[in-house]
């Protein structure tokens, strides 16, 4: 029976709250309505409400998906700090860390689905329902996948919790081993996105074996660097104890990890430049622009101006450890490194195209407003994975018979 | 805890038992040939007697909703051929009749968008392999122009096709006779196979196709030009409708200079087995290892 109080309190918990809580749900939940209705009109008029076409056919939303299972994978950082070296402060958080992974991967699979033609088709990629082409192609290497770390970091986290609630050891013999999954799981996530653009010789500007190492370590910065954020904003409104210790090794470990992505980027800058082939045409549309096409020029200029600056932020120790300045550097790496492999990553690939031709896109506002809507999902579905966890972590809402003042849930804790 | 475990379970049934009801009932809702077509199974896993049915359910669907009666074929590849294409580059003018002879032949869309699977380059004179310089949108009172050449392009046809390889659904495969060819009713719209050609020889339809009533070809094959779906991808088939058929791809037909070859590489006596041995041939991209049967060669 306690299961099923369980169910009836955990509902209650989302569905009450202070004004604040009910307003910012209430806010997420209209944009989540328009967006369905900008959804709704591209169904039925068919992909010609966007701005793609045959010359780039793939756009907004494949590019926010490549950015968001870039900060799906960067739970890593959490996990291994959390559970490989027992650092106690990222121990304590790492759980929300994981939510918030489960959080980016449904966004990023809502973003793949937003972006099918035909989704009322997709029974076609179950296996055996329909007829997956798998391992002969990266699309249903990455369904399955990225499926696969969904469950992983949903089942790790909720599984960790309710024996908190419950007051009671986690099997470790269980959870040990999936969490040591996880972890090449979130490397592997990240690395067969890569390789969806990577395997095709039809785009020399995705052919490079560079690609999976620079899709890691730019996602090593852009999740940590929302983690740090998010942690930041839940600290101030629920009173959990997050330590600053925490935010700073994280934001340690993303100062390495912005070294790495910008020295990639300058390796191969370097090679495209100096080799000067028919291939440098993409690099060259996006960094200078092409007989006048120089719609992707300023916008990669900016994040290029950003990542360097939040790499020098989190490199020296005083900004790193100052809040206002770490906060700074997290924004910048935001929007840095999605605007690097977001736009900046997917339309070079398709400008200019296989035959030559050059075509500018820019998105239009089917594709903002629906893609508005599939962030407001994802941030409307940690929030609500957070107003029951965080009591869950902060030991008020437990097992019945441990009622409101039952001993400290942290001591449960190994 | 084992009460728990049962609350649990049932749980879980209740709402897996509430999802396929609700699936039932939405698709019981929905018209008998929107059903079949939603549960209609992969082309290449279809019987003979579903094929048959298919082609029925087709026919009736185009005539309420075009008008027209349609004939609607399933043929199969014929046994002992491979379809090859030739294209002289010293004899193309640019005049992009190929180009409107496909579209009418296909059933392509008219207008918003105009679709096209043959993509006509104008090269300068001087240069052939680096198509960043290419210009499909040109447009002067006359051709030939004197400092250019024009090199039309359109799915090569590949033995080892990337578009194919990519698909996640096995929507597009190869058939026995070297066609790649698209189930229109099994495409989810994802576009991997668009970004993995490197000829551009994929279109999307972006839209519903429009074709004005009349104008509609009504001799069709379900891998090839019937009418198709919004958001699905569909392309160039050399024509299965009529090359099963004993005839000339449309384009093949529609060209002025006799620039358009088409055989069958199996047979030494076809015109492309001609080609291939006494002309020097080459293939796009060569480089990138896809094996086109799509050859380019210079006859003078």
């Amino acid at each position: 029976m306690e299961a099923w109080r369980f169910y009836k309190k955990t509902l209650k918990l989302v569905v009450t709250g202070g004004p604040a809580y009910y307003g910012w749900c209430l806010f997420l939940i209209c944009i989540i309505v328009v967006s369905f209705r900008y959804y709704l009109y591209q169904l039925d008029h068919g992909l010609i409400v966007t701005h793609m076409r045959n010359e780039v056919s793939w756009g907004m939303y494949i590019a926010n998906f490549t950015y968001l299972v870039g900060v799906a994978a960067a739970a890593v950082l959490l996990v291994i700090p959390a559970y490989v070296y027992h650092f106690g402060p990222i121990k304590e958080i790492v759980v929300l860390g994981e939510l918030w992974a489960a959080s980016s991967i449904v966004m990023a699979l809502l973003f793949v689905f937003i972006d099918l033609g035909r989704p009322d088709r997709f029974w076609h990629l179950i296996p055996y329902v329909g007829w997956l082409s798998f391992p002969r192609s990266l699309l249903a290497w990455d369904v399955l996948v990225l499926n696969g770390y969904l469950v992983l970091n949903t089942v790790i986290p909720v599984y960790m919790l309710v024996k908190l609630y419950y007051r009671k050891e986690p099997n470790w013999k269980l959870v040990i081993p999936l969490i040591l999954i996880s972890i090449p799981w979130a490397v592997g996530i990240h690395t067969v996105t890569a390789f969806l653009y990577n395997g095709l010789a039809a785009r020399p500007f995705w052919n490079a074996s560079i690609l999976a190492p620079r899709f890691l370590a730019s996602a090593f910065c852009s999740g940590p660097a929302m983690v740090i954020i998010i942690f930041q904003v839940i600290r101030r409104i629920s009173y959990i104890q997050i330590e600053d210790t925490a935010l700073f090794k994280i934001a340690e470990l993303m100062a390495y990890a912005m070294f790495l992505n910008l020295f990639l980027l300058g390796a191969e800058v370097f090679m495209e430049y100096y080799s000067d082939t028919l291939h440098l045409a993409s690099l060259r549309y996006l960094y200078q622009g092409l007989d006048g096409h120089r719609v992707l020029v300023p916008w990669i200029w900016t994040a290029f101006g950003f990542n360097v600056a939040a790499f020098f932020i989190f490199l020296l120790r005083w900004t790193r450890k100052w809040l206002p300045t770490l906060n700074l550097g997290c924004l910048l790496i935001i929007v840095g490194v999605w605007i690097e492999k977001g736009p900046g990553f997917i339309l070079p690939g398709f400008v200019p195209g296989s035959l030559g031709e050059i075509y500018d896109y820019i998105p239009n506002q089917v594709e903002l407003f629906v893609s508005f809507g599939v962030w407001a999902a994802g941030l409307l579905i940690f929030t609500l994975f957070m107003k029951v966890a965080i009591p869950i972590e902060r030991g008020d809402f437990v097992h019945t018979k441990y009622g409101k003042d039952g001993g400290p849930a942290r001591a449960m804790r190994p | 805890m084992a009460d728990n475990k049962l609350t649990r379970r049932e749980f879980l049934r209740t709402v897996i038992a509430a999802g396929v009801t609700a699936s039932a009932f939405s698709l019981a809702s929905c018209t008998k040939e929107e059903r079949e077509s939603f549960l209609q199974k992969h082309f290449l896993e279809m019987s003979e007697a579903e094929k048959k049915q298919l082609v029925a359910r087709l026919e009736e669907r185009y005539l309420k909703e075009y008008g027209r009666s349609f004939n609607v074929s399933v043929k199969e590849s014929v046994k002992g051929t491979l379809w090859g294409y030739g294209l002289d580059l010293s004899r193309c003018i640019g005049c992009r009749r190929c180009v409107y002879a496909c579209v009418r032949e296909n059933n392509l869309s008219r207008h918003n968008p105009q679709t096209q699977w043959i993509r006509v380059l104008r090269l300068k004179k001087g240069n052939l392999v680096n198509l960043e310089k290419a210009d499909q949108y040109y447009d002067p009172p006359e051709v030939p122009e004197p400092n250019y050449f024009y090199m039309p392009v359109q799915c090569q046809h590949c033995e080892n096709p990337p578009c194919v390889k990519v698909c996640p659904v096995h929507a597009t495969w190869k058939e026995p006779d070297g066609l790649v060819v698209v189930d229109y009713n099994w495409c989810i719209g994802c576009r991997y196979c668009m970004a993995a050609c490197p000829y551009r020889g994929r279109t999307f339809n972006w839209s519903e196709p429009k074709v004005e009533k009349e104008e509609w070809n009504t001799d069709v094959h379900y891998l090839g030009n019937r009418p198709r779906f919004k958001n699905v991808v569909d392309k160039c088939t050399f024509c299965v409708q009529r090359v099963r058929n004993g005839r000339y791809p449309a384009c093949v037909e529609a060209c002025p200079t006799g620039t358009r070859k088409f055989g069958n590489l199996l047979d030494p006596e076809s015109e492309m087995r001609y080609l291939i041995a006494h002309k020097r041939v080459f293939r796009l991209k060569e480089e990138l290892n896809t094996e086109p049967k799509f050859y380019y060669f210079f006859a003078e």
